[in-house]
């Protein structure tokens, strides 16, 4: 995979760093985030290729936040991590979002990968 | 015992209220409560109207009896006053149309006592003239007593003194009862003689006899010393003392009741009847006389039984009907509430889950990749590659999180099926998905689970939560029922283009079949005090009426049990969709 630069947002520092270190570690060029400023201001000096969410950001909803970092950042793909439910669940709630990827928690390294991979070769 | 099987469903039945408190026999209370009172209301007047009808019909009766006897004293004391006075009066004319000679001529005398004989029947026996010194001077009759002196006896000093005598009955010479009429004459010198005649008592028994008097009623007539002037039919003979008192003196008739000799009530009634010494009575068993009461009372009392027997047979069979649908309703209301309050258990048992599992997951992630993280040190630094050790023990910690996500992942699906939703069901995988939280118990107990579902099954439209329940609870039953190592059988066909039948059979203990109408009735269990509520199957049938659906079981004791659910294919849309998926 050819060097690609991700966002990772989520509230749980532990979480994303961890993220953040092990795709690193696959050649990913990785940043992390744990609020909604932060990630808005990172927007300015990076240009992400994707962005991989959590539907549940303090101060503001996944879908939100997407939806800002659209209109700074126009090439930028979408990945939403969600704690609950399932597909069909996540769907009914952002079904406006335009988004089809999501991850439950926890999620697998490689389901990620996967996931990144598709969504680049779309 | 005959009880026991007309015994109403609720006698020995308690309400539970709100599944905490009970009261002993509530029904049974309500139904006597409504016997009592309705009986109470309704049977007190009968009875209270019957007595007082009956009392009337008695008084009626006495009354109309005691002026009956009152008429017939008056007319039979007219009778005889009558027969008397007519005799008496006939003498009197004699003596005053016939001087004392012609009177003392025997031959004449005899011509007299003919004609007389002949114009007033029966009743004159003999004649005789007695001069003033009480010598019976003629005679004519069946008797030789001519020459017999009178002057010593009571009646011959009355009838100087008054002129005219009526005697009581007496033997007298001839040692025959007979009563004696004596008039007093005047000869023709002055010197008073008197004409005396006398009377068998016959004419009077024949008057008596025939008053026809019913049962044991006796007439008979009695001298002012209580001596019997006549024959009686039980109060004995002629010149016997009759063993009842002498009625007081009294003007009018009478009528009053008196003890009897052998204890008896008995109604006389008496008239004393002027000048003469006599005393009519009349004597009846009251007993007799009060018959048509007792008949009355008899059949009042049939009518009384017949009325209380139609009364209680209604009030009986009413308030049975009554407090049956009372508890009927109440079963009905009380199933309602566990239902909602099952459902409302069930909801926040979901939120439960889906809280727990939701602040697991965020853990677990964390555990996820930090040992991810480790792996991936281990892999791409080369210097633990190949301590497999290492690598093994990550392995497992990575493992175990994934296990812990899919119950965490199940969690979230189970609260998520509480939500009424309908939606696309592939029927194979809802039922192997139920069948997975049984996997570790039907393993420990080496039950073996068959599952067989038909190719042609479409995807269903149904409560995927609802169906999940029911599977879910018919599926525990079985494992309840089954020994270890007994078998379930879970079959689902098409029965029809809009309809599949799910079957889940078990070789286990069966419902007796005394039980199987009421398995479905809420708290009927017969796993009392082994943790049974008594209200799985009647959740279970709630649930497949509320998806459309109906359940059939057939079962045979100690050889197993088979509930039939059938469900529609495409469930119409439920109206309000409660509570939309929550998404976070």
């Amino acid at each position: 995979m050819k060097e690609i630069k991700v966002l990772l947002v989520d509230d749980e520092e532990e979480l994303v760093s961890t993220m953040a270190e092990r795709l690193s570690l696959r050649g990913i060029d990785a940043h992390w985030s744990t609020s909604c400023e932060d990630a808005l201001k990172r927007l300015e000096s990076f240009q992400y290729d994707i962005a991989v969410l959590d539907v549940k950001i303090p101060k503001m909803s996944g879908i939100e936040l997407k939806k800002e970092m659209e209109q700074r950042c126009a090439r930028t793909k979408f990945i939403f991590l969600t704690g609950h439910g399932s597909e069909a669940d996540f769907r009914a709630g952002t079904a406006e979002a335009g988004s089809e990827f999501y991850l439950v928690k926890p999620v697998g390294i490689e389901d990620l990968l996967q996931k990144m991979k598709e969504l680049l070769e779309k | 015992m005959v009880w026991n099987k007309i015994k109403p469903s609720f006698w020995d039945k308690q309400e539970v209220v709100s599944g905490t408190s009970t009261y002993q026999h509530t029904y049974r209370r309500i139904w006597k409560l409504a016997v009592i009172l309705t009986g109470g209301v309704s049977l007190i007047p009968l009875i209270f109207l019957s007595v007082v009808n009956y009392r009337a019909v008695q008084n009626a009766i006495e009354s109309e009896y005691l002026f009956r006897t009152t008429r017939v004293v008056s007319n039979t004391r007219r009778a005889v006053s009558f027969f008397l006075t007519e005799r008496k009066f006939a003498l009197d004319f004699i003596v005053h149309d016939n001087g004392f000679k012609s009177l003392n001529n025997p031959e004449r005398l005899s011509a007299i006592l003919e004609n007389l004989k002949r114009s007033f029947g029966g009743g004159f026996v003999d004649m005789g003239v007695v001069d003033a010194s009480g010598y019976q001077e003629a005679y004519v009759g069946p008797y030789n007593l001519e020459g017999k002196d009178y002057s010593g006896q009571k009646w011959f000093r009355q009838v100087l003194e008054s002129g005219m005598y009526i005697s009581d009955v007496f033997l007298g010479y001839r040692k025959v009862p007979h009563l004696v009429i004596a008039v007093r004459g005047s000869s023709e010198s002055g010197t008073a003689y008197v004409l005396r005649a006398s009377l068998s008592i016959a004419p009077f028994e024949d008057l008596l006899s025939n008053l026809a008097l019913a049962g044991s009623g006796d007439a008979f007539i009695i001298n002012q010393e209580g001596i019997l002037q006549t024959s009686t039919r039980y109060h004995g003979g002629v010149l016997q003392k009759l063993s009842l008192q002498v009625p007081e003196y009294s003007s009018k008739t009478r009528v009053f009741e008196e003890q009897g000799p052998r204890g008896r009530a008995l109604i006389v009634g008496y008239r004393y009847i002027d000048e003469t010494p006599f005393i009519l009575m009349i004597v009846k068993d009251k007993r007799e006389c009060m018959a048509p009461c007792f008949k009355v009372g008899l059949e009042l009392i049939a009518f009384l039984l017949i009325c209380i027997t139609v009364i209680l047979t209604v009030i009986l069979g009413t308030a049975t009907y009554m407090v049956k649908k009372i508890q009927v309703a109440d079963e009905k209301r009380n199933a309602s509430l566990h239902h909602v309050e099952y459902a409302n258990k069930m909801a926040s048992i979901g939120r439960l889950a889906a809280s727990v599992a939701h602040e697991i997951n965020n853990p677990l992630a964390i555990i996820s990749e930090k040992a991810g993280l480790i792996k991936d040190l281990f892999t791409f630094k080369t210097d633990y590659v190949h301590d497999a050790k290492l690598i093994g023990l990550v392995d497992s910690v990575l493992g175990s999180v994934k296990r812990a996500g899919t119950i965490t992942r199940r969690l979230l699906n189970f609260s998520r099926n509480l939500q009424a939703s309908i939606e696309p069901i592939n029927l194979k995988e809802a039922i192997l998905e139920v069948l997975g939280f049984m996997g570790k118990e039907s393993e420990l107990r080496s039950i073996e689970i068959t599952t067989e579902v038909a190719e042609d099954i479409p995807i269903l439209e149904t409560d995927r939560g609802k169906l999940q329940q029911i599977m879910l609870n018919l599926v525990n039953n079985a494992f309840a029922a089954v020994q270890d190592g007994g078998h379930i059988d879970i079959k689902a066909n098409r029965k029809d283009r809009d309809h599949v039948s799910i079957t889940i059979t078990d070789d286990g203990c069966g419902i007796a079949e005394d039980d199987l109408g009421r398995i479905y009735e809420p708290f009927f269990s017969t796993k009392t005090g082994q943790g049974g509520t008594g209200l799985g199957l009647s959740i279970t049938y709630g649930l497949v009426q509320e998806i459309g659906g109906s359940i059939q079981v057939e079962s045979a004791l100690e050889k197993g049990t088979r509930f039939t659910i059938t469900i529609p294919i495409r469930l119409e849309k439920i109206k309000n969709e409660r509570n939309k998926g929550v998404v976070g």
